[in-house]
């Protein structure tokens, strides 16, 4: 009796396995359907979008070279302005927002609390609510008040995505500076040990977990996103890999879909050797980021 | 899961508050004056705007509530609202059942579980814009078959846009899941064994009331993803296929309303930028509602915890 229990509970867990390998199968197809279309010429990519590239159809890399020089806008300026806007955006709001978690945690006045009531309530509000003052504010203010670039540049576009994604980093940091102790803070004032260096050399190194999760967040959204940076830039002289394969896809007339394909199959390996590569601290981060609404 | 929901901490030692007080502007600096920036004075200056009638940010005159007026008598809105509505409803359901059930099925502890999370996650890491017009190459492909496309017919956008989303967003909920499920305790479902409950017993009188407050979180999480979403409506249909009525005014039938507002913005007509904050302001208190509703559920559900 026991033993036909466990051997049942075998056999549907064998079941389970099978069926989930052919779900995975298909959840990976579209990915594969990228990476053969790219290889394809253009007019079969539409005829026989599921065939594999053989023969006639077959463009060897001329899709990708096309696909890199491909309108009047190099492909890989878009990349570059995407990974330095996706770098410095996260490592900004990591460092800017930790630091003043830190602060609204250890002090309690009115203006930490009002600031952190001002995040919270920033997560629920949609970008169309703030898009077009927002983009406005970007033409029109400078770096430093008065001098300085504006912020309409990729240079510059990271102290916006500072301000938007603010609330949810700094709602993450304070809800986990809350459970660390004060005893080793308290412990390296009575040394004489400053706040500036307290943080850097004590509270830093403790919020890491955090620091990883916000920054995979964050890194997603950046990389991603379409419309902040399509409605903040200055579109004639700089895109991201999103505006640019909105761009190729948008602009009428004879839309090169190899060419296309190829650029989104050249995206997307950068993000799936990302993922593969720290999936680990992706889904803990995700996990973690739950909360927000 | 852990969740941090109350205000600041008020314990606060003396030694720690006093120095850091004096670094004010180091510490909260930065990250105040870029939220002004980046949202605070464009939320409010939003706010103004919707009552007025401008073409720029400078040279806007006070009409009051008219922009709301004719927002909410514009059909395209009203159309493009209750499609965003139904699409939010039906998207919900199929992303959270399927969600559910896969990550129940890869905590039983089955062969592969690690590898097919991994593979059910993946969609997420690409971006919107890129997914639309991945599905819309497959849709293409399929549809081409039957002489038709994807933006021939406004239902053929509308489940097109349904499967992009189940697709990206199931293992994204499923991920929430798991993390619910597996913080169970054990000895609870060892205690429902050898009292003789049987499977669908353990479902619903363990699994689930345990697993409640990531059924609220996913549940609000893909209601809200599903009333902003943009980028995949964006690159999927943009909208299409249009229906023109009598008066020449056209409906863009599969158009939600972040794509409304969008294209009231930045459409041929810059007058009607008032009314498109107007719409963009009734846009935000529905999904800070939304977003309330959800705060208020899970502090319930946390307090009979």
């Amino acid at each position: 009796m026991i033993s036909n229990g466990i051997s049942r509970e075998k056999a549907r867990k064998i079941f389970l396995t099978v069926l989930f390998s052919l779900i995975s199968i298909i959840y990976v197809y579209p990915v594969f359907l990228v990476a053969m279309n790219s290889f394809k010429l253009n007019t079969f990519v539409k005829t026989a979008t599921f065939a594999v590239p053989s023969g006639e159809s077959f463009a060897g890399f001329a899709n990708f070279i096309k696909g890199m020089t491909f309108g009047n806008y190099p492909f890989w300026k878009s990349a570059f302005y995407s990974v330095f806007i996706t770098v410095v955006s996260s490592s900004l709001i990591i460092l800017c927002t930790s630091m003043a978690a830190w602060y609204i945690s250890r002090v309690d006045s009115l203006i930490s609390r009002i600031s952190y009531m001002l995040c919270v309530f920033s997560m629920v509000v949609p970008f169309q609510m703030v898009m077009f003052t927002l983009s406005k504010t970007a033409d029109t203010v400078r770096l430093f008040g008065w001098f300085g670039p504006k912020l309409n540049t990729p240079w510059t576009i990271p102290v916006i995505y500072l301000g938007f994604g603010a609330g949810l980093a700094v709602f993450m940091f304070v809800g986990f500076v809350k459970s660390v102790p004060l005893a080793m803070e308290e412990a390296a004032a009575i040394d004489g040990c400053g706040p500036v260096r307290t943080f850097f050399q004590i509270v830093f190194p403790v919020l890491k977990p955090t620091m990883i999760s916000v920054g995979i967040l964050e890194i997603m959204w950046v990389w991603n996103d379409y419309l902040l940076p399509y409605l903040v830039l200055d579109r004639t002289k700089y895109m991201t890999i999103p505006i640019h394969i909105q761009y190729l896809k948008g602009s009428y007339g004879t839309v090169d879909l190899g060419a296309t394909m190829a650029l989104i199959f050249l995206s997307i390996i950068p993000v799936i050797t990302f993922y593969l590569s720290c999936q680990k601290y992706i889904i803990k981060g995700v996990a973690a980021g739950a909360v927000k609404g | 899961m852990k969740r941090h929901r109350t205000a600041p901490a008020s314990v606060s030692s003396v030694l720690i508050r006093r120095p850091i007080k004096r670094w004010f502007l180091l510490f909260m600096g930065p990250m105040l004056i870029s939220f002004c920036v980046g949202f605070l004075y464009p939320f409010l200056k939003g706010l103004y705007l919707s009552f007025c009638k401008f073409k720029t940010t400078s040279n806007a005159t006070f009409i009051g509530f008219g922009n709301y007026v004719k927002a909410l008598s514009d059909p395209s809105f009203l159309h493009s609202f209750w499609y965003t509505a139904l699409f939010a409803v039906v998207s919900l359901v199929l992303v959270n059942l399927l969600a559910f059930l896969i990550a129940y099925c890869l905590t039983q502890g089955i062969k592969g579980s690690n590898i097919f999370r991994t593979v059910f996650f993946m969609p997420n890491l690409i971006g919107g814009i890129v997914l639309g017009y991945i599905w819309s190459m497959i849709f293409d492909g399929i549809l081409m078959k039957y002489d038709t496309s994807i933006l021939m017919n406004s239902s053929y956008g509308f489940w097109g846009l349904i499967i992009v989303i189940a697709w990206q967003q199931i293992g994204y909920m499923m991920i929430i899941y798991i993390a619910g499920l597996q913080a169970i305790p054990e000895d609870m479902m060892e205690a429902a064994k050898i009292d003789g409950a049987n499977r669908t017993q353990t479902m619903f009188k363990i699994t689930i009331p345990n697993v409640m407050p990531s059924i609220t979180i996913c549940t609000f999480l893909s209601l809200t993803n599903g009333f902003k979403l943009f980028d995949q409506n964006l690159a999927l249909t943009a909208g299409q296929p249009f229906l023109f009525n009598a008066d020449g005014t056209a409906i863009k039938t599969t158009e939600m309303l972040a794509l409304n507002i969008f294209n009231t913005f930045y459409g041929d007509n810059p007058s009607a930028r008032g009314v498109a904050q107007a719409k963009a302001v009734i846009f935000f208190i529905l999904v800070a509602g939304l977003g309330m509703i959800q705060l208020l559920a899970t502090r319930k559900k946390e307090v009979q915890q």
